[in-house]
């Protein structure tokens, strides 16, 4: 039997991988958007920041920056969910995914459910891969802020895979 | 009547100042609001197409803006907002949306929206959703 790869290895490459692929795309930075992996489990956190107010009287997140804090989170599992394999076998190495980018897909629609009110905190936010074929692909994304359970927003997008 | 500031109506809103947006046109339930081409919003650097999540937002932006100028609107928030994205908005242009109340119960709106950038034709994206309304009934 093949002794198993080190664990530093392992965590080396995922999380050098990840890396390239979220610092890849300006917006997520521009957001501030970070992401948390245990696995192939990623969570998303979008840190608060006074930027991302829309209603400063109550004071309330603009529905455009959730918008953008789900689909960014959408966008990047999808990616990596596409990545993975590749990764894992050796066929990409992570060094290489930093060099260059794959083509990311791209979105057909995007349809966002504001449960509640975005409070001037931290963010979370974790997406779900439902189907992805050759040419399409479907998310759902979930967030939350204080409680897991208690929902603020969730999201589902159709997306087309890079050919 | 106080004169309406565009600049004021944005800057009220941090994160459409973050984003640049300008309020062009508002009114009777219809708003016109652009945003500038910028790295720092773009989705995919190979192409330099600006990310989805920030035409989301604009989007967003421009149909809480149609809410709010219909007769007996306030402040609004997104109950749920669909974006179809028709084609990737050509790197280096200014984004414009355009957005129509077209009609509101006493407590929901309903917005249809489109972002043209620079060419005519096909536009970029359209999008539909429902905002919370609050009517104010004219005082007696």
């Amino acid at each position: 039997m093949k002794r198993p790869e080190p664990v530093q290895n392992v965590k080396h490459r995922r999380d050098t991988a990840l890396r390239a692929l979220v610092q890849g795309v300006p917006y997520a930075q521009f957001l501030g958007i970070v992401f948390e992996r245990h696995g192939d489990e990623l969570t998303a956190v979008l840190p608060f920041d006074e930027r991302l107010i829309g209603n400063p009287i109550l004071p309330a997140l603009h529905g455009g920056g959730i918008a953008s804090f789900l689909e960014v989170t959408a966008i990047i599992e999808l990616s990596w969910a596409m990545l993975w394999d590749d990764l894992e076998t050796g066929a990409i190495t992570a060094e290489a995914l930093a060099e260059k980018l794959p083509r990311l897909p791209k979105t057909i629609d995007f349809t966002v459910d504001y449960l509640r009110t975005g409070l001037p905190r931290d963010a979370y936010a974790r997406a779900r891969v439902n189907r992805s074929g050759r040419r399409y692909a479907s998310v759902h994304v979930e967030a939350w802020q204080d409680n897991r359970a208690r929902l603020f927003a969730q999201a589902t997008g159709h997306f087309l895979m890079p050919q | 009547m106080p004169s309406f500031d565009p600049q004021a109506f944005i800057n009220a809103l941090p994160f459409a100042a973050a984003l640049n947006m300008r309020l062009e046109e508002i009114g009777a339930g219809r708003a016109t609001i652009s945003m500038p081409w910028d790295a720092r919003f773009v989705g995919d650097p190979a192409t330099g197409v600006i990310h989805g999540g920030a035409v989301s937002a604009l989007m967003d932006t421009c149909g809480g803006a149609a809410v709010m100028s219909m007769p007996g609107g306030m402040a609004t928030a997104t109950i749920d907002l669909r974006i179809d994205y028709m084609r990737a908005a050509t790197p280096g242009q200014r984004i414009t949306a355009r957005a129509e109340c077209y009609h509101a119960t006493r407590n929901v709106a309903f917005v249809r929206a489109t972002a043209h950038d620079e060419e005519t034709g096909t536009p970029v994206a359209t999008a539909s959703g429902a905002f919370t309304f609050d009517r104010k009934d004219p005082a007696p």
